[in-house]
């Protein structure tokens, strides 16, 4: 009855030397990368050219004074944006707190079967629907719900806590708080998703394994599973913290646009993105060249943030190897 | 063949002799750019002039004063829009000649938010300075009640809301402020935009409607806005004390009574920082379109004068539901003689 087990096809039919069609689409395609990758090089290189080009005669005149001043008065010629820079560092990493954590705790929960695997795909489709709205909608809803609805609180705690720096003054509506608390809103699907995809990429095993040593669900997700999927978590925490310090005008909205340096989370502060955003519409000469400048800066400090963090990436990776 | 030769002879004449009516014909595009303050009016009157004037169509791109100016410069559009005017540096660069012409005029309102909506708040002049200089920082300010007799003032803090953008809006309100307190004319000057006190009482919003937004959701709050804008979102706004010291509601007649108080010169830039006239409001404004006075193509600025005309005598008619102030009748006489210099 044993029939001896047949090879269905024909080895020579599947077995050919590539065509030349194949080959041909390969080289095809190999180039077209190519093309691809030299595009968006030469974009960059072209847009730090024209950026730095067009910044040189501000840099020349205000030089350093530039970063440290905190005065921005186009009638006499002073610039300055200290204020900006900590402001844009201030509200970001605020945003990139509670973004963070709230990101982070979704990608747990959705990934973690706390969740039928269907409910958890709507909440997902939701979270990521938050990365559809536009930053100007976002930026009215900060205005007409977040500011009403957080300023019986702020009120309280400025009352009751005010010699706290943080508490220092009364929110006067548009502020650091509102805008930080909007721009975690704007920057946690980025963080929900990318986290998701570092937790879901956890081998099963991992997970079977913890819990074949007699963990709990708990101990297993928080001491095997998230040190296992660190590495892509604080991809999403970097990429989070980009885009925070680059967002526009839910910020040239909610931030208050005030040239100050105050540790206070009620003040109205400023950013440097906002800052461009508004002036560059009727800006004049003079003030394109310190446009420029500030722009370069902006440049250099999410540069910073991403090499810093694909440095501290790469020393974590060599870790685990270890 | 030959006669075919004949006919296509024929035929190449016929259309030789056709095209000039059909060049007569051929559709003129005028583009400008410019003020945003005047740009709802313009569009309106675009969007109907081109309507009945079926050849000609007119883009007008509102991108702000200053915008407007340098587009002119560098020849991108047919003309400009401005609320500052063109300073002299910037007309002697034009070789082809520039003429200014005053299109329709606006008023800038003080929108406050205090809880309970009292109505009529009056503002004196020294008051509503100081507001905006910082000094005065609190809504029972003695000063305030002195003015007020009757209404009662909380004792909130004032949160000052001012543009975050470069507009021209800021410049006339910041020309009149400093045409009324010195101390303001020192310390802030006038401008598109003005180095406005650090403090976390003074907050920048973007655009008229940014600031409209955060006036209404902030108690306590006063920001200058455009008086067409403030009509459409019906804030509350206060009446200012004027140079004749009588207290004026911003409206068509007061800002006409305003225009009227100043006599338009030669060059039809005429500012009226601190009108006089009793009943004058006292942030009144015109603003302008911006031409030159040799085109290279003739239709362009035929199609150009039309324009205007038609802005002088339709135009006119829809700016005061729009919420801006129809020009006083001399100065459209003497608009119309000056568009006809654009050739």
């Amino acid at each position: 009855m044993n029939k001896p087990f047949v090879v269905p096809v024909k080895l020579d039919s599947i077995c050919q030397p590539p065509s030349s069609m194949v080959l041909l689409v390969d080289r095809a395609f190999r180039a077209l990368a190519r093309l691809g990758v030299i595009v968006i090089l030469v974009l960059l290189a072209a847009l730090v050219f024209e950026i730095g080009g067009k910044a040189i005669p501000g840099i020349q005149k205000y030089g350093l004074d530039f970063i440290t001043g905190n005065v921005w008065d186009v009638n006499q010629h002073k610039f300055g944006i200290l204020p900006a820079i900590w402001g844009t560092l201030y509200s970001a990493l605020i945003a990139l707190l509670i973004g963070g954590f709230f990101g982070i705790s979704m990608a747990i929960f959705l990934t973690q079967d706390f969740l039928p695997p269907r409910l958890a795909a709507v909440f997902r489709t939701i979270v990521e629907l938050l990365a559809a709205i536009p930053s100007v909608v976002y930026g009215l809803w900060g205005i007409y719900v977040v500011i009403p609805a957080i300023r019986p609180l702020t009120d309280w705690l400025h009352h009751s806590f005010g010699w706290i720096p943080f508490f220092g003054t009364t929110l006067s509506g548009p502020g650091l708080l509102p805008a930080a608390l909007v721009l975690a809103i704007m920057i946690l699907p980025t963080i929900a998703a990318v986290s998701q995809d570092a937790l879901s990429a956890v081998p099963l095993k991992t997970k079977q394994a913890a819990h074949g040593m007699g963990t709990t669900h708990w101990e297993a997700i928080l001491q095997v599973i998230v040190p296992a999927a660190s590495t892509g978590i604080f991809g999403a925490l970097v990429l989070g913290l980009g885009r925070a310090l680059g967002e526009t005008m839910a910020l040239a909205m909610l931030i208050g646009n005030s040239n100050q340096i105050s540790l206070s989370l009620f003040s109205p502060a400023n950013t440097l993105a906002a800052l461009l955003a508004l002036n560059f519409p009727e800006a004049g000469p003079n003030e394109i060249e310190v446009l420029m400048y500030a722009a370069l800066i902006l440049m250099l400090i999410t540069l910073s943030v991403n090499i810093a963090g694909s440095l501290i990436m790469a020393y974590a990776k060599r870790g685990n190897k270890k | 063949m030959r006669r075919l030769m004949i006919l296509a002879a024929f035929a190449a004449g016929v259309s030789l002799c056709a095209n000039p009516p059909v060049l007569a014909q051929e559709k003129v595009r005028l583009t400008g750019s410019g003020a945003s303050f005047p740009a709802p009016i313009y569009l309106a009157w675009f969007k109907d002039f081109s309507k009945k004037n079926a050849i000609v169509t007119v883009d007008y791109q509102s991108k702000g004063s200053g915008a407007g100016v340098q587009d002119f410069l560098n020849k991108t559009v047919d003309f400009a829009a401005s609320d500052s005017a063109m300073n002299k540096e910037d007309i002697a660069k034009v070789a082809e000649g520039v003429q200014l012409l005053p299109m329709t005029a606006g008023e800038i309102v003080l929108a406050f938010n205090l809880p309970g909506n009292p109505k009529g708040l009056k503002l004196p002049r020294d008051v509503y300075s100081n507001i905006f200089l910082g000094k005065i920082t609190r809504w029972n300010d003695p000063k305030i009640a002195a003015a007020n007799p009757g209404m009662t003032l909380p004792d909130l803090p004032i949160t000052v809301v001012v543009r975050a953008d470069s507009s021209g809006t800021t410049a006339v309100f910041t020309k009149h402020l400093s045409a009324i307190n010195e101390d303001f004319k020192k310390t802030l000057g006038e401008g598109n935009t003005v180095n406005w006190p650090a403090s976390d009482k003074f907050i920048k919003s973007p655009k008229n409607d940014g600031v409209t937004a955060t006036v209404r959701q902030t108690p306590g709050a006063i920001g200058y806005i455009e008086y067409g804008f403030a009509k459409l979102a019906k804030v509350d706004f206060a009446l200012l004390q004027n140079k004749a010291g009588q207290y004026v509601v911003p409206s068509a007649e007061s800002g006409a009574e305003a225009l009227a108080a100043v006599k338009m010169p030669e060059d039809l830039v005429a500012w009226l920082p601190d009108p006089d006239g009793a009943k004058s409001y006292p942030i009144t404004s015109y603003t302008w379109m911006i031409f030159r006075k040799k085109n290279a193509d003739p239709a362009k600025a035929k199609a150009m004068r039309e324009m205007i005309e038609y802005g002088l005598t339709d135009g006119q008619k829809i700016a005061d539901s729009m919420g801006y102030i129809p020009l006083p009748a001399v100065v459209v006489e003497q608009v119309r003689k000056a568009a006809a210099n654009i050739k």
